[in-house]
């Protein structure tokens, strides 16, 4: 039966049919598409997790260029004949740590220097990139799918190494996720309460790091926004409680990850595009319904109105 | 308690000097706060008003004397203290609600995160979740703890600021400038709650503050601050031309205005504001 479907599949390509049923059994039809459907999900997962954390810290800059890095990571990885999903993350964490090696003093100021040297860092990544493309020669087709994404050639071994990172990363994210909350929405107050303010806030770039290379794989380093910030976004438009809206970020980039690897199954073009597209549909919807909502019900006052002599 | 048990002072500074990058900030401070006062640091800016805050909560050494706070030294009574730093007002887009905020204060220092459903399983959660409903209640922000943290007003905000750093039921209540930058009627809203807590609750409070005027009526002691020293004592002996000339060695006048506000003329401002906020912010390194 299933060969019969595969010889079908392979011999009209690809199409959608009226029949949901069976489209969705065509998608894993191929072990590539069940590939992909793994690590897309792993990395929706991991990405949501991390960017809510992000969206809340103000760091989209810092996760950008974390995405970024991976960029020369895997050229450079391709160049000198090592595992492309070792030089992800290799890269990934070591610009982590240059960031986080920043010095910062407490109150505003020091996203202020941060940005400088993240900004820094990512200019002298996409120049270490070109380089290394410029350097292997002849590997333009790769560069695509450096840049904006590929899911045709996730391999078994590639969809291991994203769950043991993964997995790593989300359980040293339950351990400090409480006291990093306190510090990202309270710094002052959480230092002083004798929170390692400074130690969280580096190994969550580290960890940023880490999904920033998970996502880059799947979406490609220029799109990782697409995950990292997209889900968060639209989830803490959506709600304000803190745990509502970390597993609706999960659960947006999920169904996000999942269109887009069917969509981009059924059509030519690059599943960068389709994360992209429907992240950005889902950001818009929650925006449009959160405007709607407070012109609806904006009846309050503010409290101080009413008490001027 | 009773009253054997408590220590027979909440704050006293002997003879304390602080140094930050070899200048001497202040030197030769002398206070005391008891058991259940409400004490005003005073002081023009950036005479080290939060440095004095900080040397309390054991954040900065001191250079010189000792500080006591709750008959230990300072650092060492974390719990009992419930610490509102000065600060700018949350980010306008920041999507938290005030609950959270003050949830925080009680266990935001845990590591791990909160099961789901843990406050039906287990009775301490369920326990500290009343408890913040409770402060939230007694600060009077129940109306607005729901909404998102950076939407509310700043008076708002300083309301739930006060319950998170309440929440643990401290005994020394420490807040820096709380007033600032509030419109007039929230500051004396305020400084009205301060009070109250301070007298139903029997917690000894030190307020930070750059006016005295909306806190004058609830004040037990206020500690003047200048760069030569710090004096201590019930405000209407402390806030008066001799004794503030005598701490300032410059003449000081002090007059009262027909609606009992005191104005304190001659005091050395540095010249300007906003770069006395900046040497602020560079003490805070």
């Amino acid at each position: 039966m299933i060969d019969a479907a595969v010889a079908s599949t392979v011999l009209e390509g690809s199409r959608l049919s009226w029949n949901i049923v069976a489209d969705i059994r065509q998608l894993f039809l191929f072990s590539f598409m069940v590939n992909a459907f793994r690590a897309g999900t792993i990395v929706a997962v991991t990405a949501g997790a991390l960017g809510w954390f992000m969206v809340l810290r103000r760091q989209a800059f810092a996760g950008h260029t974390l995405a970024i890095v991976s960029f020369p990571g895997a050229a450079g990885a391709i160049l000198i004949g090592i595992s492309v999903v070792v030089g992800y993350f290799a890269a990934a964490i070591a610009a982590a740590l240059v960031i986080a090696a920043v010095p910062r003093s407490p109150g505003g100021r020091a996203r202020t220097s941060e940005s400088a040297i993240v900004g820094t860092v990512q200019a002298f990544a996409l120049a270490c990139g070109a380089l290394f493309v410029s350097l292997y020669g002849g590997f333009l087709s790769g560069l695509t799918g450096l840049l904006f994404g590929s899911f045709l050639g996730v391999s078994p071994g590639q969809v291991d190494a994203l769950l043991a990172v993964a997995a790593a990363a989300l359980a040293v994210l339950g351990v400090i996720a409480r006291p990093l909350f306190f510090a990202s929405v309270d710094q002052d107050v959480a230092e002083a309460r004798g929170v390692p303010v400074r130690f969280l806030s580096g190994l969550f770039l580290v960890l940023l790091g880490c999904a920033a290379a998970e996502v880059s794989q799947i979406t490609g380093a220029l799109l990782v926004f697409a995950l990292l910030v997209m889900p968060a976004a639209t989830a803490q438009r959506v709600t304000a409680r803190p745990m509502a809206s970390f597993w609706l970020t999960i659960a947006v980039g999920l169904v996000v990850v999942w269109l887009a690897l069917a969509a981009a199954y059924y059509s030519v073009y690059p599943v960068g595009f389709f994360v992209t597209t429907f992240g950005f549909a889902a950001f818009v919807i929650a925006a449009a319904g959160r405007t709607a909502a407070s012109r609806s019900g904006r009846v309050r006052v503010p409290a101080h109105a009413g008490l001027t002599p | 308690m009773p009253a054997e048990e408590r220590s027979p002072v909440a704050v006293r500074f002997t003879g304390a000097a602080v140094q930050i990058g070899g200048r001497t900030v202040w030197s030769d401070v002398n206070l005391t706060a008891d058991p259940g006062e409400f004490m005003a640091v005073l002081g023009p800016n950036g005479v080290g008003k939060s440095t004095l805050v900080k040397a309390a909560l054991g954040l900065v050494a001191l250079s010189a004397g000792t500080v006591t706070v709750l008959g230990r030294p300072a650092g060492q009574s974390g719990k009992e203290i419930g610490y509102l730093p000065q600060r700018r007002n949350f980010d306008t887009g920041l999507r938290v609600r005030g609950t959270d905020i003050v949830s925080l204060g009680s266990d935001g220092e845990r590591w791990g995160v909160p099961l789901p459903w843990g406050d039906r399983l287990f009775p301490a959660r369920r326990a500290a979740k009343d408890r913040v409903r409770q402060v939230i209640d007694l600060v009077g922000a129940s109306a607005f703890a729901d909404r998102p943290i950076g939407e509310i007003s700043g008076g708002e905000q300083q309301r739930l600021l006060i319950a998170q750093a309440l929440v643990k039921g401290p005994r020394l209540l420490v807040l820096d400038e709380p007033l600032d930058s509030l419109d007039l009627p929230s500051q004396a809203a305020v400084a009205a709650l301060v009070s109250a807590i301070c007298r139903e609750q029997g917690v000894t409070v030190m307020l930070v503050a750059h006016d005295v005027n909306p806190i004058l009526p609830y004040l037990d002691c206020v500690a003047y601050l200048a760069a030569g020293g710090a004096v201590c004592g019930p405000p209407e002996e402390v806030i008066t031309s001799p004794t503030l000339t005598a701490l300032y060695r410059t003449p000081i006048e002090v007059l009262r205005a027909s609606d009992g506000r005191l104005v304190v003329v001659g005091e050395p401002e540095p010249p300007a504001r906003h770069a006395d906020r900046h040497a602020d912010a560079v003490d805070r390194q």
